[in-house]
């Protein structure tokens, strides 16, 4: 890397503004702020209309999954009108007395009072999707954190320190990479939630939070590994080694933040295909159990009614994966373009070609794309 | 494994790779291992308790070995598969060479028609959104790549049998053929193809219409990845510096675009179109679950919903192989057609 900016974000902030700004931390704050929107304010407006996008949408969901129980008409299980639940009962409520004609019908279209329709077991199908927005983002959130930060020291440390500790780790990280995520997630989801029975343990979505997490592991792994690789070479990390940095200050001080740039774009499109492996769990019945509102859970549930002509059940849970993920998608693609200066347009071209010898230097065989996209497009198999 | 040494030879490196492939194999395998004993219980037990006396259990369990301490069981699964010894599923009456031969040609057929799908698909829409960056039209196939990649591919596959098998009545919803036909049994196992070949062609033709649905559900999928890979490396190809000095030299637009940046852009997207061969080949479990395609992935399912542990050791082995070969083939075919690559 023959510029520190090699990823946008500008990096030089922990080397030189520290110096520049001494003067009047006021006007430091200002230009550290400046200084990290600059990338922003070069991208191209396509980029830019991607992340807006991408960010609508997702904050729209967010909203939803945080206000989900008011917003939500019904409870997940809720097969009543509200004058006859009792929401103190149970995990999820439940109705007590409802003659039968006052039930909620089941497997009612569309219409004006349910707007998305009823199952077969008189569940509303609008509620479900919006309290299903919740278990979402709760497992996502989960599931990315618990990648993180197994993925990120693990790549700073194997970076850093280099040897046969590096290419150990590199090799397994490789294993895992390689192996069907799916599958990986399956595995793991099935194995854990038989021994959390075992141990009388009750904790739905844990099985699913730490298998889909393991999956990301490996990728955070990788990115930062190698973006390290190239970061240690550089002159300012010399210089403060030969200064006699201890080897804690080098690696958070100097390297940690040069590196940290490349995660926020790994971190949406991860997150966009964690939305997609919990629904794949859900689906095959590894994920969220029932009652839970869960949309691979209800895409599944809605199988019968589907071809028996009852589209609505098993339709609008998708159509909320489907959103959802296009959303973190665009703001994970958009990222992507504004980060990386190889896509970004109006990147100065010095730059560019310091990026490019960067890429080469980290070029493990596998990746000469280095950027993060390409690294969780390449292990996209939530088939 | 990096590589900064350059220029020696491609033999060296292809050894180096044929080298390390049984080492990452068997790291695979361990892993897998490993994880299959966090399982609780025995895994015979954990399979057949409640289905069989217990007798039965117990030489089931000295049958398969599982009563000696996890270090034993290790070295045993290894020996026996040096052997080509892979196990006997629990709940599955066929031999597993008996069971691959069945369902590997069902994964390979749906695999190849998919691939087929999306790899144009994928090629032309990515080039074609990188050359006009900003367009509408760039617009538009970014849009398509970035959905198809965030639908989710059961869901996708229930609303094509709703509208295609349910609806219209053209295709029919699931399974490789319908049950009235007798499966031709022919050298290559591709339903369509052998059908063909034999000359039965209803036989061909049910298969294929069988083959319709699931293939173009995953096909379109797959292309979003495909899209999106294919624009982002064009893109950075097209900033590179032989593609502004074959600019500066005067090389029209098309050669520019067709020679210099779409050859080298294509490097790394080969790459990922193998990986993802290479894990849709480990079975396209969804897909496969969805339209009751009886291949590695469904038979997997199945295996894990039966409890049926030997068996999914059985199968995730397999795919551990093909993933092996597979990653091999495509590291030797990059060190084939990229020079930097190679030691």
């Amino acid at each position: 890397m023959a510029t520190p900016d090699s990823t946008g974000t500008d990096s030089t902030e922990t080397g030189t503004t520290d110096v520049t700004n001494t003067a009047s931390p006021r006007s430091g704050i200002r230009a550290r702020i400046e200084h990290a929107l600059r990338p922003w304010r070069r991208a191209n407006p396509g980029a830019r209309y991607l992340v807006i996008a991408g960010t609508v949408i997702t904050l729209v969901f967010l909203v939803m999954a945080v206000f989900a129980d008011s917003v939500a008409p019904f409870g997940e299980s809720q097969y009543c009108p509200d004058e006859f639940f009792d929401p103190t009962v149970g995990a999820t409520g439940t109705c007590i007395g409802a003659p039968p004609d006052a039930q909620i019908p089941a497997r009612v279209a569309p219409s004006a009072e349910y707007p998305f329709g009823t199952t077969d077991t008189r569940f509303d199908v609008l509620s479900r999707v919006i309290l299903g927005a919740r278990i979402a983002f709760l497992v996502v959130a989960f599931s990315t954190a618990f990648a993180m930060l197994i993925g990120v020291p693990l790549g700073l440390f194997s970076g850093y320190i280099g040897g046969r500790l590096d290419r150990v780790l590199v090799l397994i990280m490789d294993t895992i990479y390689a192996f069907p995520s799916l599958l990986l997630a399956i595995l793991i989801a099935f194995a854990l939630r038989l021994r959390l029975e075992q141990w009388g343990i009750d904790a739905p979505f844990v099985p699913a939070a730490i298998s889909v997490g393991t999956v990301y592991i490996p990728q955070y792994f990788r990115v930062i590994r190698n973006h390290t690789l190239s970061v240690k070479e550089e002159p300012f990390v010399e210089a403060a080694r030969s200064l006699g940095a201890k080897r804690r200050t080098v690696v958070f001080r100097y390297i940690f933040f040069n590196v940290v740039s490349s995660i926020p774009v790994l971190f949406t499109l991860n997150a966009a295909d964690a939305v997609l492996t919990l629904a794949a769990l859900g689906f095959l019945g590894y994920g969220i159990k029932f009652p839970t509102a869960e949309w691979g859970l209800d895409v599944n549930l809605g199988l019968a009614d589907s071809v028996g002509g009852f589209w609505w059940t098993a339709f609008w849970p998708g159509v909320a994966i489907t959103l959802l993920v296009t959303g973190l998608s665009l703001i994970g693609e958009g990222l992507n373009d504004i980060v990386n200066p190889l896509l970004r347009v109006k990147g100065f071209k010095g730059k560019v070609k310091g990026a490019r010898a960067a890429m080469k230097a980290a070029g493990d065989r596998r990746e000469q794309p280095l950027d993060a996209e390409s690294t969780v497009l390449a292990e996209g198999d939530v088939r | 494994m990096s590589t900064k040494t350059s220029g020696s030879s491609l033999g060296k490196y292809i050894a180096v790779r044929v080298a390390l492939a049984p080492v990452f194999l068997l790291l695979l395998l361990t892993v897998l291992f490993i994880l299959l004993r966090i399982l609780p219980g025995d895994i015979v037990t954990a399979s057949l308790a409640g289905r069989a006396s217990e007798e039965r259990i117990e030489q089931a369990r000295q049958a398969a070995g599982v009563d000696r301490p996890i270090t034993v069981q290790y070295v045993e699964y290894l020996t026996d598969l040096a052997r080509g010894d892979f196990g006997q599923p629990l709940t599955d009456p066929r031999s597993t060479s008996e069971l691959l031969a069945d369902v590997l040609p069902a994964t390979f057929e749906l695999t190849i028609v998919a691939m087929l799908i999306a790899i144009p698909l994928g090629i032309v829409l990515g080039a074609l959104s990188a050359r006009f960056r900003d367009t509408p039209l760039d617009g538009a196939a970014r849009l398509f790549g970035i959905v198809s990649f965030s639908l989710p591919v059961f869901w996708l596959g229930i609303q094509a049998q709703l509208i295609f098998s349910v609806w219209l009545k053209w295709l029919p919803t699931g399974n490789r053929i319908s049950g009235r036909i007798v499966p031709v049994n022919g050298p290559t196992g591709f339903y369509v193809l052998d059908g063909f070949l034999a000359g039965n062609s209803e036989f061909a033709i049910t298969a294929l219409k069988h083959l319709i649905l699931p293939g173009a559900t995953l096909g379109l999928v797959i292309s979003g990845i495909f899209i999106r890979l294919v624009r982002v490396n064009m893109l950075q190809t097209l900033r590179a510096d032989y593609v502004e000095s074959a600019h500066a030299r005067g090389v029209h637009e098309r050669p520019v675009l067709f020679r210099h940046a779409f050859k080298n852009a294509l490097v790394p997207v080969i790459t990922i179109m193998g990986l993802q061969f290479a894990l849709l080949l480990g079975g396209a479990i969804l897909t496969e679950t969805t339209f009751s395609w009886p291949g590695i992935g469904s038979k997997l399912v199945d295996f894990i919903n039966a409890r049926d542990y030997v068996g999914v050791q059985v199968l995730v082995t397999v795919i551990a192989m093909l993933i092996t070969v597979t990653s091999l083939l495509i590291d030797i075919l990059n060190g084939l057609i990229d020079p930097r690559v190679r030691y």
